[in-house]
């Protein structure tokens, strides 16, 4: 087992640089240039004298030159740095996107562990239920933060700030700095707030960045055993405890490969799971085959995960529909997964959303169907009946709960009104 | 000449001059206040004795022709933004002029291009004393930078139909560039391989102009049918090998957005326009070329297709998604102003339903009557909004002159103006507590639609009632402001010099706004 008691200021910083601290000067960090928006690029010097230098190119210098210079000269006094030239070139990046940078170019180079931490939302500070809905989570690039600021606007379920395989390998470290301010400072409007770390063991390292900013749940890329859960887990813990903080932080295991589907109970059934998602790219290059849209290479191991879920009662999430044009094809493929018994769906661009919520949400045939069970139930509550009954049929606890939900469900997404059943037994007593 | 004189405040409260290169201006004075007097501007009366008998009004270049007009110092020469980015023919005209020692043009474009950026060379070396149309990117920061020896003179299409008609803006030679037209000066933009659909901003150059060029690179045997302008109004014919670049005359916004924002911001609007009762059977819109305009025509075309109506009429800024509602039977007619693609361009020669308009009948606000004010409802957009829905089109909050009007003014006489725009672009929020330049009074502007939230102008009581109850996102305009402040920061205003540098006419011809230098 990989050594995962190591001290939260000594995993702080794995950038190899850092190694080198007396010979690296010279820091960049974030992006620029065409098609880059809200963002900027950090080139940081540290020098034995002349005072700070800020060299500032910015699209919004009229309207934040001023105020963007003292958040840096803040931020240059937080690292106790006095001598130091910087080259800040802005494409209308906020405030805790142009801290992370800095921060990440400053950690670089001078090896510190303090965090500069951008302003705390009182709106963000939420928890999330173990089985509240999960039909849809947008996956946004960890270290790109135009998209980030409007992805609470198109109302996903859950939103994912990537650290894995959307961040490229020499962008790993300055990621972590944003994702944390993101998850601080961005309003995600109510959606869930997810992190995607890196693979165990080297994403657990990504936690101490994550952790102690309301993160409501941790995404586990190709797993493939519980294990791997229990390190998660067990580091979760551990900086809950150092940092005095409370709250359940849920767990989505992905499983992404042959071991991981054969393995799915297990992952399932581990503690803080609240669903497994499957993630098809992998598993079909692993079983080295091509993903279709029609997915029979994929069918066993999607069922396999929908068992372990539903075994373990815990949710199915189905993979990413990678078309993001063709909006037919994504709905066959939801009425597809939501047949085979999946819960919900990853997504990557914000118009497949509302797609994914109208096809998971229950249709009216279901919706009759629930009615009429639910309204039984009413009926043999009054009437005192240890026993439902519909018809001729007597009806399980479990069908109840799961009509309620249904009606429940259909009730938050506006395809039923919430007082459905006075016109439901109005239309029952004409017939 | 000085480029400006006569400082006072208008009915809005901005600082403008009343002599603006030398001739007088009223202030704005408020909407619907100032009262024209007088008759129309009357151009020469010609001759047909001094024209040829044949019609054969060609002339062997461009240069010739400008010289055959009386090119001289000092003069105003009109030209026409149907090529939009893809024309060929504004610069040569200077081209010429410079090449024959004349300087202190005035240049009158219905609109200016990135294209038209070369121009920048002989405002600088005294061949073009100022422009009265639109400054667009490089021209705008050229002339915000204190560049042009004159003062600006940015119009609405509307407004400079009214100026030519008025006698505000003398055109002493206009140059209209024609995809086909025949030797005796008829010419159409429906054909040839510069197409590019109709030629109405010329109308008001033709039919007032001192002296009429047109140039086309299609030249056709009498009769170029159909004559969206008259060869009778026409001096000289001038023949190129190319007026215009197809590909850079379809506008690059002609396609619905992908942008999943500005989706948001198209379907909110749809939604408001559903929910006040706007889309009803028989309701008329226009939707202007932006991808999120585009998209609210979409929504509207499934609104209407779902119910089994149909809008009345639609104006354009036509385009192939208001070509499909026309030929689905979702709209009786589209009155297009302006061309903005292939598809366009098809159905106005084929389509009966889809008609030339120009900014005489669609705008003028000094004729009997326009058809904006009869349009249901505008979707259009804005760089800036104050929390009195007063609105900015031209300037950005860092002080730069870099857009033009265009038909933006005129539209806001509409039964409902909505502008869906984003709550802050990258870092700049839309809602100020005072817009840098004011182009549009904020009486006239109805709603703004962002991504967080509606705000709909207290005024409108009405549909401020008729969405009681709804789902949709009401909020105030200062609570807006708040939110985009919250996330951007509050933005510093710019430093602007004391001197202006271009002034904006209001659709009367008054002067609602001047716009000031930047210091750099």
């Amino acid at each position: 087992m990989p050594d995962v008691t190591l001290h939260l200021i000594e995993n702080a910083n794995l950038n190899p640089l850092n190694q080198e601290a007396d010979v690296a000067t010279i820091a960049t960090t974030g992006n620029k240039g065409k098609g880059i928006r809200s963002d900027c690029q950090v080139t940081l010097e540290i020098r034995k004298s002349g005072g700070i230098d800020i060299q500032l190119v910015s699209k919004v210098k009229v309207m934040y030159g001023d105020s963007i210079l003292s958040l840096c000269n803040e931020i240059f006094k937080f690292y106790n740095i006095t001598d130091a030239s910087l080259l800040l070139e802005d494409s209308g990046a906020l405030e805790p996107v142009i801290a992370a940078r800095l921060e990440a170019a400053i950690r670089q180079l001078t090896g510190s562990t303090k965090e500069y931490l951008t302003e705390l939302l009182p709106q963000n500070n939420y928890q999330t239920a173990r089985d509240r809905d999960r039909f849809s989570r947008l996956y946004l690039p960890g270290n790109s933060p135009a998209l980030m600021i409007n992805a609470g606007i198109h109302k996903p379920n859950g939103i994912i700030l990537d650290l894995e395989d959307a961040v490229a390998v020499s962008k790993k470290e300055e990621a972590r700095f944003l994702v944390r301010n993101a998850l601080r400072t961005i309003d995600f409007y109510g959606a869930e707030r997810m992190v995607r770390i890196n693979q165990v063991p080297a994403g657990i390292a990504d936690l101490d960045y994550i952790i102690p900013h309301n993160v409501n749940l941790i995404l586990v890329p190709k797993c493939e055993s519980a294990d791997q859960i229990r390190q998660v887990n067990s580091r979760i813990k551990e900086i809950k405890e150092a940092k005095g903080i409370s709250g359940n932080i849920w767990l989505m295991p992905i499983i992404e490969s042959a071991m991981g589907v054969l393995k799915a109970l297990e992952i399932a059934s581990s503690e803080n799971v609240v669903a497994l998602a499957i993630g098809l790219e992998d598993y079909t290059a692993d079983l080295g085959t091509r993903r279709t849209n029609e997915g029979t290479e994929s069918f066993f191991a999607r069922s396999m995960v929908v068992n372990a879920c539903k075994a373990a009662g815990i949710q199915a999430i189905d993979s990413v529909f990678s078309d993001i044009a063709d909006m037919e094809a994504l709905k066959q493929n939801v009425l597809r997964s939501k047949a085979l018994g999946f819960d919900g769906m990853g997504c990557i661009h914000p118009r497949q959303i509302r797609v994914i919520h109208d096809n998971f949400a229950p249709d009216e045939a279901e919706i009759d169907k629930a009615k009429k069970i639910v309204n039984a139930f009413i009926d043999a509550t009054d009437k005192g009946l240890g026993v439902v009954s519909l018809g001729t049929k007597m009806i399980d606890p479990p069908v109840v709960k799961r009509a309620q939900h249904t009606i429940n469900l259909a009730i938050s997404m506006g395809k039923l009104d919430a007082e459905w059943r006075v016109e439901f037994v109005e239309a029952e007593s004409k017939k | 000449m000085s480029k400006y004189d006569k400082i006072t405040t208008n009915a809005v409260g901005r600082v403008v001059p009343q002599i603006i290169n030398g001739k007088e201006a009223v202030p704005f004075l408020g909407v619907g206040k100032f009262r024209p007097t007088g008759r129309k501007y009357a151009p020469l009366i010609s001759t047909c004795a001094d024209f040829p008998d044949d019609g054969n009004k060609t002339v062997p270049s461009l240069r010739e022709a400008l010289i055959r007009c009386g090119l001289k110092d000092g003069m105003t020469i009109s030209t026409h933004h149907h090529f939009r980015n893809g024309d060929l023919v504004g610069n040569q005209i200077f081209d010429a002029a410079a090449e024959l020692g004349i300087k202190n043009l005035t240049w009158a474009p219905s609109a200016s291009f990135e294209c038209h950026s070369p121009l920048i060379k002989y405002l600088e070396d005294g061949t073009i004393h100022h422009i009265e149309g639109s400054m667009n990117g490089a021209l705008g920061k050229f002339t915000s930078e204190g560049g042009m020896q004159g003062m600006g003179v940015l119009r609405s299409h509307g407004g400079r139909y009214q100026a030519i008609q008025d006698g505000d803006l003398h055109v002493d030679i206009a140059v209209i560039a024609a995809p086909t037209a025949d030797a005796f000066g008829n010419a159409t933009g429906d054909r040839g391989s510069a197409a590019c659909g109709l030629l109405g901003f010329a109308l008001a150059d033709s039919q007032y102009a001192d002296k009429v060029i047109v140039v086309t690179d299609n030249l056709v045997p009498f009769p170029c049918v159909p004559w969206q302008i008259h060869g009778n109004y026409v001096d000289f014919v001038v023949v190129l090998d190319r007026v215009g670049i197809p590909e850079k005359i379809i506008s690059g916004t002609t396609e619905i957005t992908k942008s999943p924002d500005r989706l948001l911001l198209a379907e909110l609007t749809a939604q408001f326009c559903d929910e006040t009762g706007i889309v009803r059977d028989g309701f008329s819109f226009q939707a202007g070329a932006g991808g999120t305009a585009l998209s609210i025509g979409i929504y509207f075309a499934e609104m209407l297709r779902k119910r089994g109506m149909k809008a009345r009429f639609a104006r354009g800024g036509s385009n192939k998604y208001l070509v499909k509602m026309l030929e689905e039977g979702l709209v009786d007619y589209i009155l297009d102003g302006q061309t903005f693609d292939l598809e366009g361009v098809r159905s106005m020669r084929e389509n009966s339903g889809h008609l030339n308009t120009s900014p005489f009948t669609s705008y003028n606000y000094h004729g009997k009557g326009n058809f904006a004010s009869m349009v249901d409802v505008v979707i259009l957009g804005a760089t800036e909004v104050d929390i009195n829905f007063n609105a900015n089109v031209v300037t950005h909050s860092d002080g730069y002159l870099l857009h033009g009007i265009g038909g933006w003014m005129n539209c806001l006489f509409s039964k409902c103006v909505i502008l869906p725009i984003p709550l802050f672009r990258d870092r700049m929020p839309v809602i100020r507590d005072q817009v840098t330049t004011i182009c549009g009074p904020g009486e006239l502007i109805d709603v703004i639609v962002t991504e967080r939230g509606i705000a709909i102008n207290p005024l409108r009581t009405d549909l401020i009632d008729k969405l009681k109850g709804s789902s949709l996102p009401i909020k105030s305009i200062h609570q807006l402001k708040e939110e985009a402040e919250r996330i951007c920061g509050k933005p510093s205003l710019p430093v602007l010099s004391d001197e202006f540098i271009a002034a904006i006419k209001w659709v009367d011809g008054t002067v609602i706004d001047a716009v000031r230098k930047v210091i750099i």
